[in-house]
């Protein structure tokens, strides 16, 4: 139960970032269009700013409770590298991710988003259920 | 630079910073937990789940106030998709994206976020993102380039 109340939480917190940088810049809080962009050199400020927050969060983390949030990576590299790869460019083709189609698409009842997040919802959980029979 | 250009890097900030510490609060740091969640068939754990209704719901009120907003704080106007239409690359592009998600269970905020902790197959893992979100620039400003 205390991991549920914890993601709760932890969601609530996600949401209220989309809501602070909507309600002050009126932009979308996805994190694959904003470092998309920074690669491209457009908004690189805010960008950078917010990546740069991305990165801070799990050092406050540590901060509030004494230790690193668990992360644990057990595939292997060339499976690292191919998904680092098709999450790249099926993000940007996709114009979003979890953050932007999923926390903020699906809170403004965007249809492109809920399509984008049924699909990779989908995929995801095939690709998940496949990779079952080889380890 | 203005005070509000000031202010919008202040608040993307905040934004970043109170993202990635609700990744970590949530467990959505850790790709295992991810994968978990993926693995319906197996041993499912629901978190993601409890994580998503947050955000969605806290997003959702936060939407509803950007709708009596004439105008964010910081800014002259709304910079919000508009289209509304289901095309081919939308759909080709989350599910190859999927697949990348399943295979890692890493995806853009967690893989940006956990570069904090410095381990190396996160390190490597956005290394890729990165190269793949260049080609498929690239690659698309080719497509549209031969399209003219």
């Amino acid at each position: 139960m205390a991991t549920y109340a914890s993601g709760l939480l932890g969601g609530m917190l996600i949401g209220l970032s989309a809501v602070i940088l909507v309600v002050s810049n009126g932009r979308v809080a996805g994190v694959s269009g904003i470092a998309g962009r920074l690669l491209q050199g457009v908004q690189t400020a805010t960008g950078t700013a917010f990546v740069l927050g991305l990165i801070l969060g799990p050092v406050l983390y540590r901060l509030f409770l004494g230790e690193w949030p668990a992360v644990v990576l057990v595939a292997s590299w060339p499976i690292v590298v191919a998904g680092g790869l098709l999450v790249g460019y099926g993000s940007r083709m996709g114009s979003g991710c979890t953050s932007g189609h999923g926390v903020v698409g699906l809170a403004r009842l965007s249809r492109r988003s809920m399509a984008a997040v049924g699909t990779f919802m989908a995929t995801a959980v095939a690709t998940v259920y496949l990779m079952g029979f080889f380890q | 630079m203005n005070r509000n250009a000031a202010c919008r890097i202040a608040a993307a900030l905040v934004s970043g910073a109170i993202f990635g510490l609700g990744l970590s609060i949530s467990g959505m740091l850790n790709p295992a937990r991810v994968r978990g969640f993926l693995d319906i068939t197996r041993d499912w754990d629901p978190t993601l789940a409890f994580v998503l209704a947050g955000a969605v719901i806290v997003s959702a009120a936060g939407m509803a106030l950007v709708r009596r907003m004439p105008r964010p704080l910081l800014d002259d106007r709304f910079h919000l998709p508009e289209t509304q239409v289901i095309d081919r690359r939308l759909i080709v592009g989350s599910a190859i994206f999927g697949v990348g998600w399943g295979l890692v269970g890493l995806c853009p905020g967690p893989a940006l976020a956990s570069l904090s902790l410095g381990l190396p197959a996160t390190v490597l893992f956005v290394a890729a993102m990165l190269a793949g979100m260049v080609a498929h620039d690239r690659l698309q400003g080719a497509r549209l380039w031969q399209r003219v």
